[in-house]
């Protein structure tokens, strides 16, 4: 990130979301890295950047088409990466023709001029990063949306080499490690893919089982599958989904229809309490041993400071007593056992010993031996002439607007996101105290709220097609008119995700978090009884009581 | 970016509109309906216009308020945590709401020897105490350092904020006619005294001597505001000597000269100005250091008032040879006069095509910028002027990296004095070997020296290296009345004490350097018998200690001490404390010698030690009391 020369930040405010990792993008500013800032709103991330592109929500896939027209227009496109690396170029071409820069300001709302410069910059750029977060990634669309970040990478040859790359920013530390390690529904460890007899079998030999060759479910299908009535029993580890999925009065109603629900965790959240079992979970950075893997595909070891605290265990030793209890010897084994077996089928682990990450301070996938130094940067295959491996195909998107459409009943775009210094529903963050915290608010543009005659801090209702919540107004003229803006770190209090749809995309199963359709309503004067009145029953028929099948 | 701004803190349209001189036009409001923007590093880019800006809320609203900070804060990208830091470093600016009309009063040494302690003490009757509201809350006024003016003590600048601000220095001045100034309003007069000019180069108003000026030359027979009586006596002609020579040849000519830097360091300036022409890295910058500022100092004044086209000129021709787009001249804020002096000749010189896109058609460009510093002492010491015109503290940098190098905007950078600067155009018109002819083998050409306190003729005075401290003072008319010389300051609070043993002294680098004395600054400033040393030697000691930055500690903590020790050796008469405190004295000087990272704490004690042990001002006191 460091030896950049332009850093391309689309739907990520990364300043609050991921402050450490930002602290490397304000050291590419201090070289003289330029930033570009994609996002609706304009966050304090797109005020560090030089440029700021505020696109109407949902309209990401048209810019970046628009974006990628401009650059093939002008000339601007890398044809020898493209002809050596990449696939399906014509059909792209073909694809985004369409979008001119007046179709692209129609579309997003963004100046053609605004477009035509940051795609300039892009493709001009001789390093460039391209970095995103849960603004590209949580809409129905979302996986076209990264395809067509994707493209316009493969379009300037922005990838494979240092400096210049696809940086989809993780929120945790270990998320990227989560999927390495098979959760996904297709996938085992090491990216194997477990409808493949070839890549699965090798897992049946060492494991001595059958393992199902078909794809699992993913959270957003587990819940359908709730609804359908075809899953009564969940395991819950580590996650928190009566409060972070979106349509969450739904998603507690579904919850409390299991016949078993088990919670693993470290505190009791919101859907534990909901629970059968609750299994109290150790804290993986110091009660555990073990290992992280960061976005950057980093393997870093987590060593045991400290015993869990009363009957909290290991996750590694609740499974295999787990395992135990239900009729297999899975023994007792200890972190390194199972990496060690991790190693013996992951092509990717098999060269990380705990040694090395030790004396290296942690290696990047893939190093498939002891004498390999591991893969800082994944995709220079691209570059070998001839080209090593498979081209990077293009592939064609076409722009989709919101499900969720405007109107004059729901006139408001609620988008949702988080701030600094909370992280996700509260469960990790609420318990402490920041100088910075504020309450939860309904953030407007100050035009809106006159228009609404709406004071600063005043409650309101805010209401979508699945339910109603109270919050106070909080001005912020960073939004624009017609946008709002409101986070879920504080659920427990002012519970955003009964806003949320849960129209999902059906690729990756995430919802539509960042674009839903709202109203804003005063609250009625306590001294109006008649109002009040009016306001008790609207308030009845949407808040808390789920509103079913709507937006489906 | 996320300023933290000052909650509740709106800026007034007055503060809006004083900002838009300097900042133009702020995002309107309907500009946060736009769908795009641009500020990163355009918007952090204008950090330099950090010191602008709170000048501009301090002359025309009279102080920054939180309102104000805000403003700066949005338009400038700077936190306004960080632009307090700025704001408060400075001693003209106000952060808290005060009078339009404020007195500066000197009380520094030379106008302690004029009356300036008489005059604070009628203030005081009249106005109350400094620092509080008079008159209705429309007038205040401060004990002031040096305000340069030593040749016309005591000193007052009057500053008035305001729609249109005015700035006047009083000099000498006298209770009544302050306070008629300070009720009615500062008028700064619009033409050119002659006569003022006369009486402070007192050489040039002698037929005799006057043809034997050169940094003088034009001092009260040439009208400074006029371009053309400039070029009749010969102006401009340098620059267009430069450019028949060619960059080298013109570093050639500075080189053959010998010239040394006139601010004090003594270093050559040939070679600074090849190693800024061939530092590699791009741009350069040209720099004039006229933060003159040193107690006692007052000679670049009188060359920016008097003969501000020789200046701009000079400047231009260093941007030539070193191969510089943008010359900055930072002008300390107490000289309304010489940069409103300077300010018009850059206007004069842009319309006639001396500055510009194409310098006297000749293809290459070079445009000057005035800053003006902001009441800061140490802002003279050249990183910490860098510093101040990128928008941070005026703190001293570590060197290496030297300015040649790595200076104003981390680029290779020339930073000389006025007086320097003014040698440039002489050296070109002469050649570099003639010039050389004049003074001694290694201090060539002349010098300009500031005499001041008790002499006869106080004013600037030119004369070739190597005259000595005698053949000056008699120049100058010698000490008045039936008085003795008790001491002499040489190269102002930064340099040191002599007495009338050593007017044999002659005046050159290297035999000062051997006395163990500098010529520093030109200073010369006398004090006869009835001057009450100990005094003048606290006064020293308090201007160091308030104006240390307070960077780095052997000068932040060391100038404390040293003004306490001082206090204890004036006041307290245990004859053991004494002796410890000469001591400390001693033990806190050379701690800021060897560890302070810039001239002001290496020099802070210089004249104090050299007074106390060349006029034995506390042992010969101390010995009969042991004694006894």
């Amino acid at each position: 990130m460091e030896h950049t020369d332009l850093v391309l930040l689309w739907g990520s405010n990364a300043r609050e979301t991921h402050p450490i990792f930002f602290h490397h993008v304000l050291r590419a500013i201090n070289n003289g890295a330029r930033m570009i800032a994609v996002d609706p709103r304009r966050t304090v991330s797109a005020q560090w950047a030089d440029l700021w592109l505020g696109l109407d929500v949902g309209s990401d896939v048209a810019l970046a088409n628009t974006m990628a027209r401009e650059i093939i227009h002008a000339g601007l496109a890398n044809t020898a990466f493209i002809e050596n690396a990449t696939s399906d170029f014509d059909a792209y071409r073909a694809a985004v023709e369409p979008y001119t820069l007046e179709v692209g300001e129609r579309i997003t709302g963004v100046p053609a001029d605004a477009i035509r410069e940051a795609a300039h910059a892009y493709a001009r750029a001789d390093r460039a990063q391209m970095c995103w977060t849960l603004g590209i990634t949580e809409h129905h669309n979302g996986v076209d949306n990264v395809l067509a970040l994707i493209n316009l990478s493969l379009l300037c040859g922005h990838v494979g080499r240092e400096g210049s790359g696809l940086n989809p920013l993780r929120g945790q530390n270990n998320v990227q490690g989560g999927g390495d390690m098979g959760a996904i529904p297709n996938r085992l460890p090491g990216g194997n893919d477990l409808t493949i007899d070839a890549e699965r079998e090798p897992f049946e030999r060492v494991w001595g089982t059958k393992i199902p060759a078909e794809r699992g479910m993913h959270l957003s299908e587990m819940f359908q599958a709730m609804e359908a009535g075809t899953l009564r029993t969940l395991y819950v580890v580590g996650e928190n989904p009566a409060q972070s999925e979106a349509d969450m009065g739904h998603a507690i109603h579904l919850l409390e229809g299991l016949d078993h629900l088990v919670v693993q965790d470290m505190f009791l959240t919101r859907t534990a309490a909901l629970a059968d079992v609750v299994l109290p979970a150790s804290a993986s950075w110091c009660e555990a041993e073990g290992t992280v893997t960061s976005s950057e595909r980093r393997v870093q070891r987590v060593r045991k400071a400290l015993d869990p605290p009363g009957e909290a265990r290991d996750d590694l030793q609740i499974i295999c007593d787990l395992a135990n209890r239900l009729g297999y010897d899975w023994g007792a084994p200890t972190a390194e056992q199972v990496w060690d077996e991790l190693r013996s089928l992951s092509t990717w682990h098999a060269g990380m010993s705990y040694a090395r990450l030790e004396a290296l301070g942690g290696l990047h996938w893939p190093c498939p031996s002891e004498d390999h130094p591991g893969s800082v940067i994944l995709h220079d295959r691209l570059w070998a002439t001839p080209r090593v491996g498979a081209p990077a195909p293009f592939h064609v998107v076409e722009h989709s607007p919101p499900v969720e459409a405007l109107s004059s009943e729901f006139p408001l775009r609620l988008t949702t996101g988080r701030r600094l210094d909370s992280f996700n529903t509260g469960v990790q963050t609420g318990g402490y105290s920041s100088p910075l915290r504020r309450t939860e608010s309904v953030d407007m543009h100050p035009a809106d709220a006159q228009r609404l005659a709406i004071a600063d801090g005043e409650r309101v209702l805010v209401t979508s097609r699945r339910g109603a919540i109270e919050a106070p107004v909080r001005l912020d003229d960073t939004l624009r008119p017609g946008l709002v803006f409101m986070t879920f770190h504080f659920q427990d209090d002012i519970a955003t995700n009964i806003l949320t749809i849960d129209a999902t995309d059906p690729k990756s199963g995430t919802a539509e978090f960042k674009a839903a359709a709202v109203r804003i309503d005063k609250l009625p004067d306590p001294r109006d009884t008649q109002a009040t009145e009016r306001h008790e029953t609207l308030h009845d028929q949407l808040a808390g009581v789920p509103a079913g099948g709507e937006g489906k | 970016m996320d300023l933290h701004l000052i909650p509740d803190a709106i800026p007034t349209a007055a503060e809006q509109a004083a900002l838009d001189r300097v900042l133009g036009h702020g995002i309107a409001a309907d500009d946060t309906l736009s769908r795009s923007l641009h500020q990163g590093h355009a918007l952090r880019s204008q950090r330099h216009l950090l010191l602008p800006a709170l000048q501009a809320l301090q002359s025309h609203i009279g102080y920054i308020s939180p309102g104000g900070m805000n403003a700066i804060s949005t338009r400038l990208g700077v936190p306004p945590a960080e632009a307090h830091a700025v704001a408060s470093f400075y001693a003209l600016l106000s952060l808290t709401p005060a009078p339009p009309v404020v007195a500066h009063v000197c009380d520094d040494i030379a106008c302690r020897c004029a009356g300036a302690l008489s005059l604070c003490d009628s203030l005081e009757r009249r106005l109350g105490p400094a620092g509080v509201p008079a008159a209705d809350g429309r007038v205040t006024w401060h004990r002031s350092p040096c305000l340069g003016q030593c040749d016309r003590a005591p000193a007052v600048l009057v500053q008035q904020a305001g729609d249109t601000p005015a700035e006047l220095v009083l000099a000498p001045a006298d209770t009544p006619t302050l306070l008629q100034t300070l009720l009615e309003g500062p008028t700064p007069a619009s033409s050119w005294d002659r006569a003022a000019a006369l009486r402070a180069a007192p050489q040039a108003a002698d037929p005799t001597q006057s043809a034997t000026l050169r940094l003088l030359q034009r001092v009260g027979h040439v009208d400074p505001t006029n371009l053309d009586a400039y070029r009749a006596s010969g102006g401009y002609a340098a620059l267009r000597q430069a450019i028949n020579l060619g960059p080298d040849g013109v570093i050639r000519e500075v080189q053959d000269a010998r010239l040394m830097g006139r601010g004090g360091a003594a270093f050559p300036t040939g070679r600074k100005w090849q190693d800024v022409a061939r530092a590699t890295a791009n741009p350069h910058y040209v720099i004039c250091n006229a933060d003159e500022s040193e107690p006692g100092t007052f000679k670049d004044r009188l060359l920016m008032e008097e003969d501000p086209y020789a200046l701009v000129e000079a400047v231009t021709i260093a941007g030539y040879a070193t191969g510089s787009a943008r010359g900055y001249i930072y002008v300390r804020n107490e000289y309304p006069l010489a940069t409103s002096r300077l300010q018009h000749a850059i206007d004069q010189a842009h319309l006639r095509g001396f500055l510009g896109a194409n310098v006297m058609g000749e293809g290459f460009a070079f445009d000057i910028e005035i800053r003006r510093g902001g009441g800061a002492y140490i802002c003279g010491e050249e990183t910490a002027l860098f510093n101040s015109i990128e928008g941070f503290r005026g703190e001293p940098r570590n060197k290496p990296p030297f300015p040649t190098i790595s200076g104003l905007f981390r680029k290779p950078t020339l930073v000389n004095n006025v007086e320097t600067f003014c040698n440039i155009p002489l050296i070109l018109r002469a050649g570099g070997t003639a010039y050389a002819a004049v003074g001694t083998s290694n201090s060539t050409g002349t010098r300009l020296f500031c005499l001041a306190g008790h002499i006869a003729k106080p004013g600037v005075y030119e004369a070739p290296f190597g005259i000595t401290l005698r053949e000056l003072i008699t120049l100058a008319g010698g000490v008045p009345g039936d008085h003795q010389i008790q001491a002499i300051l040489l190269g102002g609070a930064a340099g040191t004490f002599v007495t009338a043993d050593d007017l044999d002294l002659r005046l050159t680098f290297e035999d000062t350097r051997a006395a163990g004395a500098s010529l520093g600054s030109g200073v010369v400033m006398l004090f006869n018998e009835t001057v009450d040393m100990p005094d003048i030697l606290l006064r020293i000691a308090a201007f160091f200690r308030d104006e240390s930055c307070g960077q780095c500690v052997p000068c932040r903590v060391g100038t404390v001490r040293q003004q306490e020790a001082l206090q204890r050796l004036i006041h307290n008469h245990e004859p053991g404390n004494r002796a410890n405190d000469l001591v400390l004295l001693h033990d806190v000087a050379q701690v800021m010698r060897d560890a302070s990272i810039c001239g002001l704490g290496q020099t802070a004690s210089g004249a104090i030690l050299s007074a106390i042990d060349k006029l034995d001002l506390f042992q010969t006191q101390t010995t009969p009391e042991v004694t006894a």
